[in-house]
């Protein structure tokens, strides 16, 4: 399958800035992936430079087939979906005004823009103009903006600040929705719970440069970080509450009838056996790393944002 | 072109959602029906004077207000949307920046033309109806004049408040500028024009020439020149005579007015990163 996105060697400078640092990165269709960073870890740049706002300073940046800051970009164009961050609407017009503006000028079918007001929940609203709307109404209706035309490609800054809880989960649904029709999406969020069975992929970045990226299978193995496994159980004897023989396994009692176990991946097994083993447990646990923990194990490795007099160029 | 026509169209939806449109007509329609009315005030008298008068009190506010109202209807037309964010996403769309700032250029430019025939027109309106002894055919074509070289002149200024909008990153940094242009055209300029015609004793035949460097007096010699009875209120234009100051040459100089900051705003915003 050919790579939607195609990133080989990418850099970005500012003046004496490194926005992005020799990025390699490449997306096939279909697929969803997450770009995880602080402000400033290169997450704007990359889509900046897919959508062709920027041009890299070195480096090669092919999306959908053609470089997107040059004469392809004019068909590349309407095959793509973009909702920025904090982007706010013509306050005077209604919702249904503000998406039909956007559908004439993407020269989509119009007849969409109704079905879309309904699929992201906005289908009573439409008549309102945007300044009555609320922060998460709002972010709604750039969502529809973005899906206008059915695009190949959905590039979505911060798409789930603002919703709440249901409404995340919708929107979540619909990015689902779209992978299975094939659609490939890029999201940048700090919501990392929240964004975990959605994606396929997640890219880790930090000061502009690559720190992991992978599936979760694959970062997990990366960063072999403990799995956590929890046992309860009356507290009659003490022996699986201390005493194990592996020294890399760390006990903890937490109350009267709990443990917190911490585990190499590779004593899951050992362990477990020996719980299921012993009479007292009840119930046991597993909870390996999540993406929260394996974007702190990985950012925690970064350098400090680099400034201009810093020289460690490559 | 499609995708200018939309822009326009939007933008012009705009400018009557905020009530610019009303505005704009209701401020210029008042205070031309009050100079109207109140035209013989200077010499004691109350009430409609002569139609020179009037059509010379009235130039004289357009070239107050319509620059002013022009600056300030589309100062924010390109620093506004970003700052909102709408560009960054308008220039994700399949539009050039070329279509989306002429088809602003096009909104507000209409607006600005539906607010000035709408205010200019109510004020021709209530004085072909209130005062005596017009002459309808006269009162038309000066009012004619008047509208049509007003919206002339306040289409130059959408190009110069374009051309700060592309120049700068904040909407604040944009107002001010917008003031400073106004400033610099409708008050600076005059007073500059009017030492220097003091201080040169002989030989001023280039001075008339220097007052096409301004839009403005473009505007007012093209209305005085509509004009015969208005010859002797006319004051510092009163330099200006000769063949080269009709309204044929003068038109036509005003549309350049328009032309050069708006390629100048368009280069800029082509160049311009996002």
């Amino acid at each position: 399958m050919t790579a939607v996105i195609d990133f080989q060697g990418v850099t970005k400078r500012h003046g004496d800035l490194v926005r992005l640092d020799a990025l390699d990165l490449s997306v096939k269709e279909g697929e969803v992936l997450a770009l995880l960073g602080h402000n400033g870890a290169g997450k704007t740049t990359i889509m900046h430079l897919i959508l062709g706002l920027l041009s890299p300073s070195a480096g090669r940046v092919s999306v959908l087939g053609g470089a997107p800051d040059g004469p392809h970009a004019e068909t590349l164009r309407r095959r793509l979906g973009y909702l920025p961050e904090n982007v706010s609407f013509y306050e005077q017009l209604s919702g249904r005004e503000v998406l039909d503006y956007f559908a004439r000028l993407k020269r989509v079918d119009r007849r969409q823009v109704e079905a879309l007001l309904e699929r992201v929940g906005l289908g009573p609203a439409a008549g309102r103009r945007v300044k009555t709307y609320s922060k998460g109404m709002r972010q709604r209706l750039g969502l529809a903006q973005a899906l206008l035309g059915e695009p190949r490609l959905l590039l979505l800054d911060e798409p789930t600040t603002g919703l709440d809880p249901a409404a995340t989960r919708d929107f979540y649904d619909t990015v689902r929705e779209l992978r299975e029709r094939g659609c490939t999406v890029l999201l940048s969020s700090h919501m990392l719970p929240g964004v975990e069975p959605y994606i396929d992929r997640a890219l880790i970045l930090g000061a502009g440069r690559r720190l992991a990226l992978g599936d979760m299978e694959a970062l997990r193995r990366q960063a072999s970080l403990p799995m956590t496994i929890r046992a309860w159980g009356p507290m009659r004897d003490d022996d699986w509450r201390q005493g194990w023989e592996d020294p890399r396994i760390e006990a903890r009692p937490v109350n009267g009838h709990e443990v917190t176990l911490s585990v190499p991946a590779d004593a899951k097994l050992a362990v477990l056996r020996r719980l299921t083993a012993l009479p007292g447990v009840k119930d046991i646990e597993l909870l390996p790393p999540t993406l929260e923990h394996l974007y702190t194990h990985f950012s925690a490795a970064t350098p400090a944002p680099r400034g201009p007099a810093s020289g460690d160029a490559r | 072109m499609t995708a200018i026509l939309t822009i326009a169209g939007k933008e012009f939806r705009d400018g009557l959602r905020n009530r610019w449109v009303l505005a704009i007509a209701l401020v210029l329609a008042l205070l031309a029906v009050g100079i109207a009315w109140f035209g013989a005030a200077a010499s004691g008298g109350l009430g409609f004077t002569s139609l020179a008068t009037t059509l010379v009190s009235l130039a004289t506010l357009a070239v107050f207000l319509i620059p002013l109202i022009a600056l300030l209807l589309a100062y924010d037309a390109v620093v506004g949307e970003q700052e909102a964010g709408t560009l960054l996403l308008l220039l994700t769309y399949p539009i050039s920046r070329t279509s989306l700032l002429l088809g602003k250029f096009l909104g507000h430019g209409l607006i600005l033309g539906a607010a000035t025939t709408l205010g200019f027109g109510i004020a021709g309106a209530v004085i072909a109806v209130g005062a005596e002894g017009v002459v309808l055919a006269e009162l038309g074509a000066g009012m004619g004049l008047l509208i049509a070289s007003s919206v002339l002149l306040g289409w130059v200024f959408i190009a110069f408040a374009y051309l700060i909008s592309v120049c700068v990153a904040e909407k604040a940094r944009a107002a001010g500028l917008a003031l400073v242009v106004w400033f610099l055209f409708v008050l600076v300029f005059d007073l500059g024009l009017l030492a220097l015609l003091v201080s040169v004793e002989r030989g001023g035949d280039w001075l008339p020439w220097l007052l096409l460097l301004n839009p403005t007096e473009c505007f007012r010699l093209i209305n005085l020149a509509g004009v015969e009875a208005a010859r002797s209120y006319i004051g510092l234009t009163a330099i200006a005579e000769g063949g080269a100051f009709r309204p044929a040459v003068l038109v036509p100089i005003l549309m350049a007015w328009i032309l050069v900051p708006l390629g100048l705003a368009l280069l800029r915003f082509r160049h311009r990163s996002a």
